[in-house]
């Protein structure tokens, strides 16, 4: 299984350490908060909903360095738009992924 | 100059303003989470440069620039690897940026952006979206796989699965025949029975109810014959 990183952000941050401190800040409030909102679409079954919550959660995949993730996430999107959810286990294992490595930031 | 960043994601908005901040001499105006922010906000303001997501939820980034009048340059951002071409239709849009954005690419936009005159895509990005309209990936065994769109010469449906032939080589793939065919560009492409799509122009002749392509004998379905009929350039 691909594992997380922050090179993407290491990278973007260089020696601003303030800056650094603001994307871990608002990833450690907005990927628990698509979360849970991807989580009360799929109660619903709101397949249309689920797909707008996956597409914006791509970026977070590539941020935290989980490349093949993304294309993962990309089929996972298109499934949705095609009312299956083919590949949900796939991607919800990607949710865990992160979710574990924000948590540890 | 001056620029606004619409993006829907609290994270795309902090990292572009890092880019500006960091890279550009551009002052930031205004961050909005929405459209209708953004557009009420140039109701009454004006600005050189937006940085527009395209994908936000109620109101697309071509929604937003469709309502606004006079729109200035405008750099789309988006998660999309498969850039849209229907951004080619805007004189405004300068350039895109797929996210994550890196450092190279955001200041290729920023120089695009700052070039007098220069409010249309750029031939290498139109370029990159031609690609992307003439080939598609397919997920075999967990590896993505490029299929030029043109050497495939019939899809058929098998069960959970679909049989791709190319000129060169057939695949089976984990996918379903509507999937497919929102990948195809539907004047080369036409579904002939329920399953199977054929590219019309691999078509060597025609029977009542079947049509052959290479050595298979294709079924063509009552339905979809007139269809079909229509597409030959028929003496």
């Amino acid at each position: 299984m691909e594992e997380a990183n922050m090179t993407y952000i290491n990278e973007l941050s260089g020696d601003n350490i303030e800056f650094k401190n603001k994307i871990i800040s608002i990833l450690k409030t907005e990927l628990p908060d698509e979360i849970q909102q991807y989580n009360h679409h799929k109660k619903q079954a709101d397949f249309a909903q689920m797909q707008q919550i996956v597409h914006k959660l791509k970026h977070k995949i590539t941020v935290l360095g989980l490349e093949k993730s993304y294309y993962l996430a990309e089929e996972y999107e298109s499934n949705l738009k095609n009312n299956t959810t083919e590949l949900q286990i796939d991607f919800e294992n990607v949710l865990e992924i992160m979710q574990e490595f924000v948590i540890q930031l | 100059m001056n620029c606004i960043i619409i993006d829907d994601e609290e994270m795309a908005r902090a990292i572009l303003s890092q880019f500006i901040s960091k890279n550009t001499d551009l002052v930031i105006d205004g961050e909005f989470s929405n459209a209708m922010g953004a557009i009420k906000y140039l109701n009454q303001n004006e600005t050189d440069l937006i940085f527009l997501d395209i994908h936000m939820p109620d109101f697309t980034g071509f929604d937003f620039i469709q309502t606004i009048k006079n729109p200035p340059k405008i750099i789309l951002v988006t998660s999309d690897k498969n850039f849209a071409i229907e951004a080619f239709e805007y004189e405004c849009i300068v350039d895109y940026l797929v996210k994550p954005i890196t450092h190279d690419r955001f200041i290729k936009a920023i120089q695009k952006a700052n070039t007098p005159g220069s409010n249309s895509i750029p031939k290498e990005v139109k370029k990159q979206a031609e690609d992307n309209k003439n080939e598609f990936y397919v997920n075999i065994d967990r590896r993505l796989i490029k299929i030029e769109i043109p050497s495939v010469t019939i899809v058929e449906a098998k069960g959970d699965y679909i049989h791709i032939k190319t000129e060169h080589k057939n695949y089976i793939v984990h996918s379903t025949l509507k999937k497919i065919e929102d990948k195809l560009p539907p004047d080369l492409f036409l579904k002939v029975h329920r399953s199977y799509i054929i590219n019309t122009k691999k078509i060597i002749d025609i029977e009542d109810n079947s049509v052959l392509i290479g050595k298979d004998v294709i079924p063509v379905s009552r339905s979809n014959r007139p269809e079909l009929m229509k597409r030959l350039n028929l003496l």
